[in-house]
């Protein structure tokens, strides 16, 4: 039987080919793709079957999953009914037991080097890994034998990118960021406590669409959704800039939407989409919650607090500014910041300089 | 162990057929349930044990209490924000900062949208598949399927063709050969026992309600910026209000306010016209588990109560669903439950993987210890690498015991309506006593599988009122003046005594959740949570009581033992979750020496 395509299933359901396009074009904006990039993702979703993806949970708290069914474009129904086959997940599938487990030993078999892991959480290494059990066997031991034959794993959160917060000091289960495990099979970092809703399905129709991986940093984090700051596009950032900061919880200038990077903001050394893209469809961030950023798609987030602490050297920017010199001068300020990024935005490009691990063709 | 009496006056026989489910599926984290059955199929002994174990609570010692919030919110991601609201309650018990009222409010507001959602996830995405075969949908009749539809509810969602679009797409899906999530369920056990029609029509309402839960949470975006793992703060709430102001589009104003009422609003529709008719349909054709997986439930049930109408106060009197305990069933007498007396709540070890000094005492969770200690009993069979069956004699699971002056206790949305119930709550009895006559049960079916299902889904609906209720109340007080969001008078530490310590209390989704704080020199000296699915997911203790799940198991005729889907039911009647049961934050502060780094 001919395997059906994302655009069959679509077609099958009435939607007009219009719609279909609107969709593809939609999604090319959302991935940041230029001009044709509608032409790709429709062609894509027109004549591909859906890849099966495996999601298997280790030390975790199931945000990412959480955040995951908040995908509003496309919706998570239509990825999982259209786009994957997500064929084991632990948070939503049917089976469980050895039934569930069944599917593991199926999927690989069948679809060896076709098919996506995906690691919501970590492995702890502590006492052979005993403080994660799945199936009666450590996790690890699940992880690396269902890893030893994807095509490509999508590391889900800031756990499986770097830990999270059972990897906090003093890591008590010796919690390991999955990159750490997986040899010899390319793995893609999506961090972020959760990551984004839309990032998460921006990633994953990404590598449906263009049959590769999508450019990854240093950090192995697609570059199209974690290569600018937070601050760099945040809509408070021309407060920063003018020295108009929030001083105290609910003070005048926490109504007037001023700056946080004096109640401890991460925005200036944090690398995600929370200020362009947006949480839960684009409706709010952070920061726009009147919350300072605390950085949690950062590597070792949690052992940079205290969270309300303000980040003192922004060496990030490669400056000598801090938010009270700015504050001397609207002018001198701006012309300070703008220093900043000019200084991180070279810095950057030099680091990023044929430094990346592997992937740079992304074929999985 | 053969057979022997629990002294909570369960029956338990290990002579049987042992059955294991690991993974459990459709819950949060990681849960391993075995059972033994006897010759009839019967459930005779059941086993759960806790597979995870995180450690924050080394993790926690030494940092700002400020920052507490964060940390343990990571705890559980389905139910975000429970650990953030009982931990920031800790600290500022602690330090006595009182909250305004408005912060009150929007904590509120938050949490009312939690149990929204939180509930129509579960009934839909995590349990739904225990009692609807999707498989069966594709035989439905697409027309009857809009008869019926229409006939329980004015749902405009239910015509012919749309039923038919979709009954389309799903044998597509089906045909396909890639069944995704629906893989290997268990299609076909004769226990599933809905027609057709109301199959195809719970399948439409299953992916309805997974495009809708994702609306609910845009409050929860509002006024924390993000969902899951919301943005809190000590001292009341980040968002700050500006309603008549040059600058309001930085703060909460009139926009965000319709935001949120609207979604509100949809919300407590989407509860009254989908979720309730298919809870009561589904419902009826499986009256008999209301008489089954009772457990503890008709015996000891707790709540610590939830939804203060004032800030700070936390009586009986404030409380929108009330604190109390029930004992032995006797629904007459309420007990007080309080959390900060040392001989209430203690919990246990001698069946949980971590070490007492002395393990035939509980500790009152100030002076808490969690030790890790990974050992399996003697009669375990497998090893460390491939577990086949736990020994439950021995230490069988990273869950503790707790217990309330000694007795295991189930909590919950039953336990919380229960409790509800005999405090007279009027809007609680209404809504109890009306399901119960629409489904023709007496009041003892409440205490079962069923029952715990249908209270949650009442507790979706009464919550999803208070929501829209809570935001008519936020807007009331801003417009009586008062725009404040935060008190900021002892947020720095200097103002801090060198030493206190206080309790956090919170009603989660899936029940009672406490959290515990010491506070030294401006640190956090120690933190301990005690979390609803520790209640219910518990092992033995010293004396040999079962808890709820383990309890709820038992007598459950299991149709066929290669495929136990009446063991699914039950479990996730309760809604576990398992990251929350084994975080264990503990206060010592001792290095884990045991612990053999590779």
């Amino acid at each position: 039987m001919r395997q059906q395509t994302f655009y069959d299933v679509i077609r099958e359901q009435g939607i007009p080919r219009r719609d279909f396009l609107k969709f593809c074009a939609l999604t090319a904006i959302a991935m940041g793709l230029g001009p044709g990039g509608d032409e790709a993702v429709a062609k894509a979703l027109e004549t591909k079957p859906r890849l099966p993806v495996l999601w298997l949970h280790g030390l975790e708290c199931t945000c990412c999953s959480e955040s995951f069914i908040r995908a509003a474009h496309p919706l998570a129904k239509d990825i999982v009914l259209s786009m994957i086959s997500l064929d084991y997940d632990d948070t939503l599938m049917a089976a469980a037991g050895h039934q569930a487990e069944a599917i593991l030993d199926e999927i690989v078999t069948n679809y060896k080097g076709n098919y996506i892991l995906a690691v919501e959480g970590n492995a702890p290494l502590a006492d052979d890994g005993m403080a994660c059990i799945v199936g009666g066997r450590p996790f690890a031991d699940q992880m690396i034998e269902v890893a030893r034959h994807a095509k490509a794993v999508i590391g889900w959160g800031t756990c499986a990118a770097f830990g999270c917060v059972q990897a906090a000091k003093p890591n008590p289960t010796k919690a390991t960021p999955i990159s750490k495990l997986i040899r010899d099979v390319p793995v893609v970092n999506v961090p972020g406590c959760p990551p984004i809703a839309d990032v998460m399905a921006g990633v994953l129709t990404y590598i449906i669409t263009f049959d590769r991986l999508p450019d990854l940093d240093r950090q192995l984090r697609p570059k199209m959704f974690y290569g600018q700051r937070v601050h760099d596009k945040c809509y408070r950032r021309a407060h920063f800039d003018a020295g108009q900061f929030v001083e105290s919880w609910d003070d005048d200038g926490a109504r007037l939407g001023w700056c946080l990077y004096k109640l401890g903001c991460r925005g200036p050394t944090t690398y995600n989409a929370c200020t362009t893209i947006g949480w839960n469809d684009g409706v709010s961030s952070p920061i726009r919650s009147g919350h300072g950023c605390i950085g949690c798609s950062e590597d070792g987030f949690w052992d940079r607090g205290p969270f309300y602490d303000r980040v003192v050297d922004m060496k990030q920017f490669g400056v000598e500014s801090t938010a009270d010199t700015i504050g001397l001068g609207a002018a001198a300020g701006l012309g300070a910041a703008m220093a900043a990024h000019a200084g991180a935005t070279v810095v950057k490009r030099m680091l990023d300089g044929g430094k990346n691990k592997g992937n740079e063709d992304g074929e999985g | 162990m053969a057979k022997v009496k629990t002294p909570n006056g369960f029956q338990l026989d290990d002579g049987g057929r042992r059955i294991v489910v690991d993974p459990v599926t459709r819950i949060e984290g990681h849960l391993r349930i075995e059972v033994n059955v006897d010759e009839r199929n019967v459930v005779t002994n059941a086993v759960s044990s806790g597979t995870m174990w995180r450690g924050l609570e080394n993790i926690l010692q030494g940092r700002d209490p400020r920052d507490a919030w964060a940390f343990v919110q990571r705890i559980c991601g389905v139910c975000t924000g429970v650990h953030a609201l009982a931990s920031v309650r800790a600290v500022e018990d602690s330090l006595g900062i009182q909250i305004p009222r408005n912060a009150n409010l929007i904590r509120n507001i938050l949490h009312l949208t939690l149990y929204v959602h939180d509930h129509l996830v579960h009934f839909y995405h995590l349990h739904a598949l225990d009692w609807v075969d999707v498989v069966s949908a594709l035989h439905a009749d697409p027309k009857a399927t809009s008869t019926l539809a229409q006939s329980i509810s004015p749902w405009p969602l239910a015509s012919e063709g749309y039923f038919r679009d979709l009954q389309t797409r799903l044998r597509k899906f089906v045909e396909s050969g890639q069944l995704g999530l629906f893989k290997n369920g268990y299609w076909g056990h004769p226990a599933y026992r809905l027609p057709p029609e109301a199959n195809l029509m719970a399948v439409a309402h299953y992916l309805e309600a997974l495009d809708f839960q994702k609306e609910i949470v845009k409050i929860q975006a509002v006024f924390g910026g993000k969902n899951p793992h919301p943005m809190w703060l000590v001292g009341g709430v980040p968002s700050a209000i500006n309603m008549h102001s040059a600058g309001a589009v930085g703060a909460v104003s009139m926009e965000r306010i319709n935001l949120v009422r609207e979604i509100a609003q949809r919300a407590l529709t989407f509860t009254e016209q989908v979720y309730i008719p298919d809870l009561l349909a589904i419902a009826s054709f499986y009256k008999d588990w209301a008489g089954i997986g009772g457990g503890l439930a008709g015996r000891n049930l707790m709540s610590y109560g939830e939804f203060p109408r004032f800030s700070g106060d936390d009586s009986n009197d404030s409380l929108m669903l009330p604190r109390g305990a029930i004992l032995d069933g006797d629904l007459t007498r309420l007990h007080d439950v309080d959390l900060r007396d040392p001989d209430q709540i203690r919990e246990y070890v001698p069946h949980s993987w971590y070490r007492y000094p002395d393990e035939g005492k509980g500790l009152h969770p100030w002076e808490g210890i969690t030790e890790y200690d990974f050992q399996l009993g003697p009669r375990t069979k497998g090893d460390k690498k491939h577990i086949k069956e736990l020994d439950e004699g021995a230490k069988y699971s990273f869950i503790k015991a707790p217990r309330w002056k000694g007795h295991a206790m189930e909590v919950g949305p039953l336990a919380r309506f229960v409790v509800a119930y005999a405090a007279g709550r009027q809007d609680v009895k209404e809504l109890v006593d009306s399901t119960l006559r629409t489904l023709d049960l007496p009041v003892g079916a409440l205490f079962s599988t069923l029952g715990r299902t249908a209270a949650r889904g009442l507790e979706g609906l009464w919550a999803a009122r208070k929501l829209v209720t809570a935001v008519d109340d936020l807007v009331a007080n801003i417009k009586a003046g008062d725009q404040d969001t935060a008190n900021a008078e002892k947020w720095a530490p200097e103002t801090w005594p060198k030493s206190s310590k206080g309790v956090g209390y919170c009603e989660a989704p899936r029940g009672a959740l406490g959290h515990w704080v010491r506070i030294e020199d401006g640190r956090i000296a120690n933190y301990q949570c005690v979390v609803p699915t520790t209640w219910n997911g518990s092992p033995r203790d010293g004396q040999g009581n079962i808890a709820a799940f383990e309890a709820s198991l038992l007598d459950t005729p299991v149709v066929d033992p290669a495929q136990p889907l009446e063991v699914l039911r039950t479990i996730h009647s309760f809604d576990p979750c398992l990251a929350c049961a084994t975080h264990v934050i503990g206060p010592d502060g001792e290095e884990r020496s045991t612990v053999k780094v590779m």
